[in-house]
């Protein structure tokens, strides 16, 4: 996933025999999408900074491991997760734990703004300030939603991809990306609504 | 969002957006918007949602200095062109 077709994938053999410049190749490949996975999981440039050194330097450690089974970017991606996962747990201890996350999650997100807001100009949709906002509904979204939500639609993880990542069936992904994304919808919903509004009275 | 038909189709909006809804579930969706406004505007929206969140993914950049800082950590700076 990711890697163009033209690039054949790292050599592993290289990576598992300990070849630096294999490993500096495999950094360079990966780290923009992994810093991206860190920083729309946990929102703050220091903390994904830090998930982003500790991912590589887990995947040093444990290249001897890696079995093949899946693509080398889905393995870098479950280190990632894991990681972003214990900075949040860490974070706000009291409120995490893994049952936690699933939370809110077995139930259809209703949709409670019915305003098309589709036809805002460009410039409103896209402005820095709407920019915060999405990041902002983003980090309002449940843990377990959330990781499903920047896999398939931030990363572009397919359905298959985004399980194998984080150990869920097809359904299972399907399900809580459903749920994000109506639970993003309204939120964005209420967002727009009112830039419709000022509009009209402008 | 009273009708009993809407709440029935919620879960069927995000798999209709990426094409991925059955035929059947697909054809029976599609009737129910033709005839109802709310309906249309939540998969517009949510469909909206979803394009406007990957613009904005394909736009962000890594921020100056994590790269080399990374590099460093991993003391692979010899590597560290262009
Ligand atoms: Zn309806």
């Amino acid at each position: 996933m990711n890697e163009t077709p033209s690039k054949p994938d790292v050599s592993l053999a290289a990576l598992k025999a300990g070849d630096r410049a294999a490993f500096a190749e495999l950094v360079q490949r990966h780290y923009e999408l992994i810093y991206r996975l860190a920083i729309k999981m946990l929102g703050n440039p220091q903390d994904a900074e830090d998930v982003l050194q500790e991912t590589f330097i887990k995947a040093f450690k444990h290249i001897k491991d890696f079995d093949g089974r899946s693509s080398l970017s889905t393995w870098l991606y479950r280190i990632a997760t894991n990681e972003a996962l214990m900075f949040l747990r860490r974070r706000t201890p009291q409120t995490f734990s893994l049952d936690e996350t699933m939370q809110g999650e077995d139930r259809e997100i209703e949709p409670l703004q019915i305003t098309d807001w589709c036809c805002l100009p460009e410039q409103e949709l896209m402005s820095e300030e709407a920019q915060q906002y999405l990041d902002h509904a983003i980090a309002k979204l449940p843990v377990g939603l959330r990781l499903v939500f920047v896999l398939r639609d931030i990363q572009g993880l397919s359905t298959r991809e985004t399980g194998e990542v984080l150990d869920l069936t097809d359904t299972a992904v399907k399900t809580r990306l459903s749920r994000a994304r109506m639970q993003l919808r309204n939120e964005l919903s209420v967002y727009f609504q009112e830039r419709m509004t000022k509009g009209e009275e402008a | 969002m009273d009708n009993h038909n809407c709440r029935e189709l919620l879960g069927t909006l995000s798999d209709y957006i990426d094409g991925a809804l059955e035929a059947e579930l697909c054809a029976q969706l599609e009737q129910h918007l033709a005839s109802c406004e709310n309906c249309r505007v939540v998969v517009d929206t949510l469909h909206k949602t979803v394009s406007l969140y990957q613009t904005t993914a394909t736009k962000s950049s890594v921020p100056q200095g994590v790269r080399e800082r990374l590099f460093s950590r991993l003391e692979l700076e010899e590597f560290l062109k262009k």
